[in-house]
């Protein structure tokens, strides 16, 4: 069974055959998107344990913290298939996300040795690597001994893999040559626009490209939809309302969060230039934002686009993607485009989250863990879980070029494709690397609620902000 | 063969060493609580950013000085006492008089009093996402009362002017039935010959509740304002669920503002000096009330 099939995935795999010749040879064969998939695993499974010894471990186990994710239901429904390879065992613990991160940190500060790996944001290793609870993985990627030769780590998209290393210097580039590679990229979010096309429709609105567009495509759809606001973006007294639409806008706007003179970091949210995005950005929640905007976290900015109470979101792609699947009352009804809100700029700069892969430092076998690490990382799983699961965004080349993952996208969510690669060139971590990130996001977070709430007006509410910051970069010493 | 037992325990424990073995179940509690109260102290007088490892250093007691000029300490503080003050003051006004209500033994009271006792089940953080279900402009029961009400644009939680009200409505939700159960039992358990002497004299009601009930009844009443004082300066839940402190910094409470500067800033000398200066306020309110109740019960025995 499958026998022709196989023999063309094998073609494949030894550069017999190019991409687009598989496709057609497999559509021939009458072999669906899925089953194609499930085969190319398999084989490219088998291709790979003929060049690498992946059995050096066989009979270790290793032990993982996970956060209640799609990404982590991908690995597990193809965990058999590393099992298989390796012949080790991999066990885990998963947690919601409200209380994973607090779970990680009283691991990783009580140097607890349970857990091997685990999922983290690459902010997060801001901290970890830091406080020395995470290895640099470089060690581990260029040692070829230890990692299979078609690991192809050149194949994960620049921006995503520069954005996990950071050489540990306050204000240091993200991905600079002295860099150290805290975390490895899994998968990972651009902050784009996704958006209900039935009520921008029905008001008569276009698909806004700017923020000033924005602002007024928001107020139009609401003003022409009964019972749904225009605009969703998160608004909780949280760091994760200052990083998706918010940030990657800002960034658009050439705006930063911190100034960086020789290694002296200050506080740059108070120029002209932020003043007057603030000022449209709390304009536009006023306006077109949800009522309760203040407690919205990811949460309730999807599933008010999944309800059909809210026109679009500025937020993560792939909520949009997940908000246009399942039993949402909207799904099937979303559509996506990319944003780039300064008018001035030739595209998008989304800021980006990317759920990562760590080695904790107290793992006792770090050897064992990283086979894991790559395999889970690697291209075939990549393949796998984008094209038979919901692992998207996947941070490889090589998988956004498959044309059974692009076709799948192309059916389903109209505009997906071509906003990721309108995007791609520009996604990064926008932030500046730095110790007090969560201290700067969450007050820049309080602050904009102050402001929405109109508490402070925007231009003393961010010099307060920029002030507070400089105080407490002095006191951790590093202005 | 109980003869054989007693001497074989006997040889096992000798009696000089069986005081010290009774009293170390106690002694290994104490221990428990002393070693993170020593550490945290440790930790609050030192410079500790686990993110800046490179940094750490004694600072003796400069994080305390700082929270003097620091507006968001003083605005922590401020928030702490209004939050605990104003739950204990309506939840023990709610409570008396419900317990008043309820004060005669029947079938119908015994079992209102247990009905009424069913938010106390309720996990103070799943009651704060009830009524943020409840708050939520879309679908949420308590706006929709308000619209009808008149009351259009009313945000609960997601607002700075009324986060307060909200956060401060769960709780009274949630601990007014321990305010009427302790309140309940005070009065089932007052002597009943004042009363009755009151009721002889034609002493109208009102005059028997401020001149006996209520001066019998404060022992009980300081009691339970104790356990909830208490335990309301130290809230988290119920704030931390409903709007993570905010808006602004609206509700940052202690416990909040310790907990995100040690989970999220990972700031262990703040995050510990907040939390000793915690443990002085509880220490001072729970002094003044013991020393109170203490001189009502001397008093109510000099009177006896």
């Amino acid at each position: 069974m499958y026998e022709k099939e196989k023999d063309a995935i094998g073609a494949f795999l030894r550069g017999e055959m190019d991409r687009r010749a598989l496709i057609r040879r497999l559509g021939g064969l009458g072999v669906t998107a899925a089953s194609a998939g499930t085969l190319y695993n398999m084989m490219a499974t088998s291709a790979l344990a003929a060049d690498f010894d992946w059995q050096k471990h066989k009979g270790k186990s290793v032990k993982l913290l996970l956060n209640k994710h799609p990404y982590t239901d991908a690995m597990i429904a193809n965990l058999p298939a590393f099992k298989d390879l390796t012949g080790m065992d991999v066990s885990y613990d998963i947690f919601p996300e409200d209380v994973y991160f607090d779970k990680v940190t009283a691991a990783l500060s009580s140097r607890s040795s349970e857990y091997d790996a685990f999922m983290t944001g690459a902010y997060m290793t801001w901290t970890y690597g830091p406080a020395g609870w995470i290895v640099d993985h470089n060690e581990w990627l260029s040692d070829s001994s230890k990692t299979n030769p078609n690991y192809n780590w050149d194949d994960m998209l620049e921006g995503v893999r520069k954005s996990c290393a950071w050489n540990g210097v306050p204000g240091g580039e993200l991905g600079s040559a002295d860099a150290k590679q805290w975390c490895i990229p899994w998968g990972y979010e651009q902050n784009n626009l996704t958006f209900n096309a039935a009520m921008f429709e029905k008001a008569g609105v276009k698909v806004p490209t700017n923020l000033d567009e924005m602002l007024e495509a928001a107020a139009a759809v609401q003003a022409g939809n009964d019972g749904v606001y225009g605009v969703g973006v998160r608004g909780s007294r949280s760091w994760a309302t200052i990083h998706p639409g918010f940030l990657s806008a800002y960034a658009n706007f050439g705006e930063a969060d911190l100034s960086n003179d020789g290694g002296k970091l200050s506080a740059a949210m108070n120029t002209a230039g932020s003043k007057e995005f603030h000022s449209k950005w709390v304009k536009m929640i006023q306006e077109s934002g949800a009522s309760d905007w203040s407690t919205h976290t990811w949460y309730q900015v999807g599933t008010d686009l999944g309800a059909g109470k809210s026109a679009m979101i500025f937020d993560a792609d792939i909520l949009g993607y997940f908000m246009n699947g399942g039993e949402n009352a909207m799904a099937g009804q979303l559509a996506f485009a990319p944003f780039a809100a300064n008018p001035a700029a030739s595209a998008p700069t989304p800021n980006i989250w990317i759920w990562s892969l760590a080695m904790s430092k107290f793992s006792k076998d770090l050897d064992a863990t990283w086979y894991f690490m790559q395999w889970a990382s690697g291209p075939e799983h990549g393949l796998f879980g984008a094209t038979e699961m919901d692992f998207v965004n996947p941070v490889r080349k090589s998988v956004w070029d498959s044309d059974v993952f692009r076709e799948r996208l192309n059916k389903n969510y109209p505009g997906y494709v071509e906003m990721h690669d309108v995007s791609a060139p520009g996604a990064s971590i926008k932030f500046t690397a730095q110790p007090l990130f969560f201290d700067l996001t969450t007050e820049w977070a309080a602050t904009l609620q102050r402001m929405v709430a109109n508490e402070v007006p925007v231009d003393e509410g961010l010099d307060q902000l920029a002030e507070s910051m400089n105080s407490q970069l002095t006191e951790a010493g590093l202005r | 063969m109980t003869d054989t037992l007693t001497t074989r325990r006997r040889q096992l424990i000798s009696p000089r060493a069986l005081p010290y073995v009774l009293s170390l179940p106690a002694l290994l509690v104490c221990i428990g609580i002393l070693i993170p109260f020593v550490t945290a102290i440790y930790y609050s007088l030192q410079r500790y950013r686990m993110s800046q490892p490179w940094n750490r250093g004694m600072n003796w007691g400069e994080n305390y000085v700082k929270f003097l000029t620091d507006s968001d300490f003083w605005n922590t503080l401020k928030v702490s006492l209004v939050y605990a003050g104003s739950t204990v003051v309506l939840e023990l006004l709610l409570g008396l008089a419900i317990a008043l209500l309820l004060k005669k033994r029947s079938t119908v009271n015994n079992f209102i009093s247990i009905m009424l006792l069913l938010p106390l089940m309720t996990a103070p953080a799943l009651a704060a996402l009830m009524f943020k279900l409840m708050t939520n402009p879309n679908f949420g029961i308590l706006s929709y009362f308000m619209q009808v009400i008149g009351f259009e644009d009313f945000r609960w939680g997601s607002s700075p002017d009324t986060a307060l009200f909200t956060v401060i409505l769960v709780d009274i939700w949630v601990y007014t039935p321990f305010m009427m159960i302790l309140l309940l039992a005070g009065l089932r358990s007052l002597p009943t010959q004042p009363f009755e002497a009151a009721a002889l004299d034609g002493v109208p009601q009102l005059e028997q509740f401020w001149r006996i009930t209520l001066p019998m009844l404060m022992p009980y009443i300081l009691t339970a304002a104790l356990f909830r004082l208490l335990d309301s300066i130290q809230q988290f839940d119920i704030i931390y669920a409903m709007t993570q402190g905010g808006p602004g910094d609206t509700l940052m409470v202690f416990q909040v503002e310790a907990y995100l500067n040690f989970f999220q800033s990972t700031n262990v000398g703040r995050s510990a000096a907040l939390l000793l200066i915690l443990w002085a306020i509880t220490y001072v309110l729970s002094n003044i009330f013991v020393k109170n109740w203490l001189r009502l019960r001397e008093r109510a025995k000099g009177g006896a």
